[in-house]
């Protein structure tokens, strides 16, 4: 390890050295939650934004995908609040629906790097040697590709689909965490704690289970909450470039670049679903800032 | 250790980076579905050109002679021959650095000129009404998606405003100059949330140090604290966070070429997508490591020559 690697996360302060002041912390934060008004605010925006999700068919009795080419680029009117595409679909419908996809997709597609983020930052954390030198040169060569360029290349030998998006995403989006946990348990594991329930015979799978993992894995949450923004934005990133979910399912990716050839007559074809975005993203964001004070114990 | 022994053992640790690169580039073809010749070439190809596909990868030798035969051709700077546009990839790749570079190196001046002022705005007010709308900011941008921020920059400068044209790479320094504004600010915007954020955190650390209260309290001007003082030190973080970001940074260019039609390798990489054009894809995905490898490097050079107390242990 170089001496300038900047430690993973904030630098918060020292881990708890008895589980009890961890408990206690939790429980007083927990109770003073809806004194954050950026943490409601985020929280309303999220319930808003997947209430709508869910209740897409619901809102809307259109199809998202049926074309009736007789109402192609409609207005904005008391039948489609915000007009039709060229192929004469409902906007606000498949608007719904695309957010319907993406926030599915996002969620399914940041747990699964979480988890072997976690699972791998904690083998290298916890034993060391020539299993922590392997995985962290591993996580070396995948950190020297860009973000986008080795998603893009992965899903274009992987095929379209979503199993190729998990599946490039989750390759490319574990270093993080398994960086942010090998730090958390390489200081976590001197603690008395640990030494006691070595000393007491229990198994090296049980003390990074049960003793271990709960005292670290909230740097994982929070890294997540910021995480899951930047996976949501790949995800439309690559309906955009055409590489996502394929037509004619609704994804709001694939919808700004469908209005994009109608920016100057119909802005609001590309306009529209983007705003959708950054509303989704700044309510991940003020959740997440919100959760990150929370869990961060004493401060 | 001294300072040569840092940059000996950081370049040292290049080799297995070296390596895993080729490796993960080399197996991009093994991931593909089925016969990878075949996949590639769709299904209206002839016999022949997935022999010469087979023959060009060596497909049919043992897994190790192939890399060694990929290494080998890689170290002669051969990367293959592209399908669709029929000339050798590395010559391919190097016609279309220019643009790419252009939109990097602006990109990153213009996210300095704006996050630097704006971190100390933030933070020699901290808690006041400056502090909060600068703080405001990261949170709208960090969920942007940056091709969408292109548009609305398009829409309000280009189509409304006629500033600025739309799309291309221009001609000449001020036509470079003046067409990759656009672009490089909507890359400079995408990547000013995470800047900004980090340079104030860390200016605020260094108002608290004892060396700033000490200059202040034996009459060290305002300005003259912050330029020798202040943010002379808060910038060793910053250039390590943009460091780290170059990766975000230099894939971002990737999306942004796409919309503003800049003929850079980002674009080449999308268009050969669609071409099916594997080996340009290849070539493109190595180049842009080797892109982001090199500025780490030079970040961490840099970060020793500006902190004298870097030192390298293990």
């Amino acid at each position: 390890m170089s001496a300038i690697e900047i430690p993973p996360g904030p630098p918060g302060p020292e881990p708890a050295s008895e589980p009890v002041l961890v408990v206690r912390a939790e429980g007083h934060a927990a109770s003073r939650w809806y004194r954050q008004p950026a943490l409601v605010a985020g929280l309303v925006i999220l319930a808003v934004v997947v209430g709508l999700a869910l209740a897409a068919p619901l809102i809307t009795s259109y199809n998202p995908i049926t074309q009736n080419l007789s109402e192609s680029l409609l207005g904005p009117s008391r039948q489609h609040l915000l007009g039709t595409d060229q192929l004469g679909r409902d906007t606000f419908t498949r608007l719904l629906y695309g957010l319907r996809l993406d926030l599915r997709i996002g969620f399914i597609a940041v747990l699964l790097p979480f988890c072997l983020g976690i699972v791998l930052g904690s083998l290298a954390g916890y034993f060391g040697g020539w299993m922590d030198t392997t995985i962290m040169r591993l996580v070396d060569v995948v950190v020297a590709f860009p973000f986008y360029v080795l998603i893009i290349a992965l899903v274009f030998v992987l095929g379209p689909g979503e199993r190729s998006i998990y599946l490039a995403i989750t390759l490319v989006g574990w270093v993080a965490y398994a960086r942010i946990i090998r730090g958390e348990i390489l200081v976590a594991k001197r603690q008395d704690y640990v030494t006691a329930a070595r000393s007491g015979g229990l198994s090296n799978v049980r003390i990074m289970r049960r003793h271990l993992l709960p005292n670290v894995i909230s740097q994982g949450y929070i890294y997540a909450m910021s995480d899951i923004v930047q996976v949501i934005l790949a995800i439309v990133t690559l309906g955009y470039l055409g590489l996502g979910i394929p037509p004619p399912t609704a994804d709001l990716g694939s919808m700004i670049n469908d209005g994009q050839n109608f920016l100057s007559t119909h802005w609001q074809l590309t306009t529209i679903p983007g705003l959708v975005v950054v509303v989704v993203g700044l309510g991940l964001s003020l959740t997440g800032d919100g959760l990150a004070d929370l869990l961060r114990p004493g401060q | 250790m001294g300072r040569a022994g840092f940059v000996v053992q950081r370049l040292l640790l290049l080799i297995p980076v070296a390596v895993g690169v080729t490796i993960v580039v080399f197996f991009m073809v093994h991931l593909i579905p089925g016969d990878p010749a075949a996949t590639i070439l769709g299904i209206h190809a002839t016999p022949k050109a997935v022999a010469l596909l087979h023959q060009q990868w060596g497909l049919n030798r043992p897994l190790a002679s192939q890399y060694w035969l990929f290494l080998d051709r890689l170290l002669h700077g051969n990367l293959g021959q592209s399908i669709f546009y029929g000339g050798s990839v590395t010559s391919l790749i190097l016609s279309h650095l220019p643009p790419t570079l252009w939109l990097l190196v602006y990109a990153t001046v213009l996210t300095v000129l704006i996050s630097v002022p704006l971190a100390v705005l933030a933070a020699t007010r901290r808690d006041g009404i400056r502090d909060h709308v600068v703080r405001a900011v990261p949170l709208v941008g960090l969920g942007m998606p940056p091709f969408w921020l292109g548009f609305l920059l398009i829409y309000a400068f280009a189509i409304s405003l006629r500033i600025f044209p739309v799309s291309g790479y221009g001609s000449g320094f001020t036509g470079h100059l003046q067409s990759m504004f656009l672009p490089s600010l909507t890359v400079a915007l995408a990547l000013t949330p995470v800047v900004i954020r980090s340079l104030r955190a860390s200016m605020l650390n260094v108002l608290g140090a004892e060396y700033v209260v000490t200059a202040r309290s034996k009459g060290v001007p305002s300005h003259r604290l912050y330029q020798r003082h202040v943010l002379r030190n808060a910038v060793i973080p910053a250039v390590t966070v943009l460091a780290i970001n170059i990766g975000f940074l230099v894939g971002a260019t990737v999306i942004i070429e796409q919309i503003f039609a800049i003929p850079g390798i980002g674009q080449l990489m999308i268009n050969s997508i669609f071409q099916r054009d594997f080996p340009v894809v290849q070539g493109v995905t190595l180049v842009f490591a080797i892109m982001v490898v090199l500025v780490n490097l030079l970040a961490d050079l840099s970060y020793a020559a500006l902190d004298p107390r870097v030192r390298f242990d293990r």
